[in-house]
């Protein structure tokens, strides 16, 4: 899994609230090909938004204006992520160069994803959000913006830092970029025993259509 | 004396297996169903890495996304681009490591969520996850059960548990007798609709209430499914006799001794009196009527009655923004009756309205009617055996003889699978989404209810099905 401990770039404001994960890559972008390379999810990235039509960018997105197509932080609004589970969502944010998103709120799928595919999704209060973005726009995009999960904080471009806080099992594996499924199975005989007794509580669970 | 608690107090607590940091837990998965989309994408890597398969019998999975519906279909035919490889590669890796698999073909065969409760796959006090945000739906029996990401369904297969934080929680009461012509569908539009898309978020929503305990399996599995497009993580409705008398004898619930011991179980699980919920909402379920949407956020929602908003008359900047962009897509202008708008195209299907009830209200109202003029009308079943029990029923007769297309089961026209036929068209649908582009390039999704979508249907225009119901 790809580690993350702190992001320093430009940062893109689109405080739009409820930025859906059918917004974030359509379906037609998913099936597009079976191929798992950042370029390719990055380039589904919102594909309805950035694309006149199939390839041809949209010159009034702001993902294909300098300097923010180099953006490696989205500022967004409420409820970021929402709908449907997509995991090709947070890689196409990833897949695109985002390293981290500062957002007021998420969807709880959206964000359990970020950490697996190398992005902080930071929340902070949404006057936070708009000040950052003010001071960013400010600067035509020229004040960087440092998200650091180490420190669990967010400098501004005018200097002031905002602590946050993550979860903190999805942030130490993003810091430790540990597979997962590697560090779960260390806790097998845990598991097994759980299984053990619940079976005796409830055998129907480990036995569909069990008959007694 | 212990503190009453819920029912998801009770629930939670029987998955966890560990505490990791204090926030979040080690969750026991009970059951794991893959699609062919999931699977599809997920196996060939976990085969790679030399992975094992935690516990077999707790996984199930089927053909539902991927697959095109149109009658006739081979066992791979899709219309999204890499759909046919995506399927073949699931079912080749499904095979290998010998899961159990509802393939097209199979009597099982259907969208996951209709399949898991009609097979009594899914059970009250179980967790159950699946790669499709509108798995919330099984909560309709009684269960906890959420959408997940792809690495998270790598992480079941593997361990047959999920880190998770404990969500907060909620109930949601409707109290009062449903009208004539309100379903299930229009109870949770019309909960969006007060509360917000973001209304439930970070939440498990418990459903209670009279109208809530009144409703048939059915109509809570539709309520149910829509937890998502209310941002809950959750949704659930405690199992009562309706639920033990729904799952009794499926092919997946347990029987004889072991149902009883089973029944005895869950009703141990019910929720105390003075249990504590960290918000509560009531809803009174008597005053609703039949919800259309008219934007593109399960919110934008109104009584058949409605007139389409003004963005100038919204509470704050941001709405109105949000407005604005909304009726641009959807090209309404504000003022306009929702009643009356034209429509080019009806779909009924999907895991929210596509199970036999659903199926049967249509018909109700097709029965003897025909379909407007110009309007594409297509009805998906929910899966093989609501197709088999509809048709036992002559309700495909129906369907057809009105004009509606009578497909084969799969998620077909809820989502663009690469099937343009939506496209730049404004279409009245049972699925539960009405995002921009959600149902294909263009497409304008009005959300309601099988009875709206088939008396809109008859006319060609948004209708109250109300005077059309016998
Ligand atoms: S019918 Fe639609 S919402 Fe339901 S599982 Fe299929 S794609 Fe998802």
């Amino acid at each position: 899994m790809e580690s993350l401990k702190s992001v320093t770039g430009v940062a893109v404001a689109m405080l739009r609230d409820n930025i859906d994960t059918d917004q974030i890559i359509p379906v037609p972008e998913m099936t597009r090909s079976t191929e798992e390379t950042h370029e390719r999810w990055g380039a589904g990235l919102f594909a309805y938004w950035r694309y006149i039509k199939d390839r041809e960018p949209n010159p009034d997105f702001i993902l294909n204006k300098e300097p923010w197509n180099r953006a490696t932080i989205l500022l967004g609004g409420a409820n970021f992520g929402c709908g449907s589970s997509r995991e090709p969502a947070p890689k196409a944010l990833r897949g695109f160069g985002f390293r981290a998103i500062v957002a007021p709120s998420y969807s709880g799928i959206f964000f359990n994803n970020c950490f697996r595919n190398g992005i902080v999704p930071v929340e902070l209060p949404m006057a936070t959000v708009e000040l950052i973005a003010s001071q960013v726009e400010a600067s035509g995009g020229a004040g960087l913006v440092t998200v650091d999960l180490e420190k669990q904080e967010v400098k501004a471009p005018g200097g002031e830092a905002f602590p946050f806080k993550t979860p903190p099992a999805l942030r130490a594996m993003l810091l430790s970029g540990l597979d997962e499924i590697d560090q779960t199975l260390l806790r097998k005989a845990e598991i097994t025993d759980f299984q053990s007794k619940d079976r005796s509580k409830r055998p129907w669970v480990y036995a569909p259509g069990l008959e007694s | 004396m212990a503190a009453a608690r819920t029912y998801f107090d009770k629930v939670w607590a029987d998955h966890v297996v560990a505490d990791l940091d204090g926030q979040s837990q080690l969750i026991h998965i009970d059951r794991l169903v893959l699609h062919d989309w999931t699977a599809g994408w997920i196996m060939p890597g976990f085969a790679k890495a030399g992975r094992k398969v935690a516990n077999p019998d707790l996984v199930f999975t089927l053909v539902d996304h991927l697959i095109d519906t149109r009658p006739g279909r081979t066992r791979s035919q899709s219309n999204a681009a890499t759909g046919t490889e995506i399927i073949e590669t699931a079912r080749k890796h499904i095979t290998d490591y010998g899961l159990r698999f509802f393939d097209i073909g199979d009597r099982r065969q259907g969208i996951a969520h209709v399949v898991a409760p009609e097979a009594g796959i899914i059970l009250p006090g179980m967790t159950l996850v699946c790669g499709d945000s509108h798995t919330c739906g099984n909560g309709g029996v009684g269960a906890l059960a959420w959408g997940i990401g792809n690495s998270e369904a790598e992480h079941v297969l593997a361990t047959q548990t999920l880190p998770q934080s404990r969500p907060r929680t909620m109930r949601v009461t409707f109290d009062g007798g449903l009208g004539k012509g309100v379903y299930a569908k229009d109870m949770i539009l019309a909960l969006i609709g007060k509360e917000g898309a973001n209304g439930g978020i970070g939440y498990a929503m418990e459903l209670a209430g009279s109208a809530i305990r009144s409703l048939p399996v059915e109509g809570r599995l539709t309520f149910c499914s829509m937890a998502i497009e209310f941002s809950a993580r959750t949704g659930f409705v405690p199992p009562d006799d309706t639920t033990f008398e729904y799952l009794a004898g499926r092919e997946f619930a347990p029987k004889g001794a072991a149902w009883d011991a089973a029944v005895r179980y869950w009703r141990g699980l019910l929720s105390e009196d003075g249990a504590h919920y960290d918000k509560e909402v009531h809803i009174d379920a008597s005053a609703l009527r039949p919800h259309v949407t008219w934007g593109t956020s399960p919110e934008h929602v109104l009584g058949i009655e409605g007139r389409v908003p003004d963005p100038a008359a919204a509470p704050n900047a941001e709405v109105r923004r949000q407005h604005e962009k909304a009726l641009s897509y959807i090209r309404l202008t504000p003022g306009e009756p929702i009643a009356g708008v034209p429509v080019e195209a009806a779909f009924i299907g999907s895991c929210t309205n596509g199970r036999l009830s659903d199926l049967r209200v249509a018909a109700g109202i097709l029965k003897g009617r025909k379909v407007a003029e110009g309007v594409q009308a297509v009805c998906i079943p929910g899966s093989a055996s609501v197709k088999r029990e509809a048709e036992a029923e002559g309700l495909d007769k129906i369907f057809k003889a009105a004009g509606f297309e009578w497909h084969e089961s799969g998620c077909g026209l809820c989502a663009d699978m690469g099937n343009k036929r939506f496209a730049d068209q404004r279409v009245i649908s049972t699925s539960n989404r009405n995002f921009e582009g959600r149902q294909g390039p263009q497409t304008r999704t009005h959300l309601a209810s099988p009875a709206t979508v088939a008396a809109s249907a008859v006319t060609g225009r948004i209708t109250d099905p109300r005077p059309m119901l016998g």
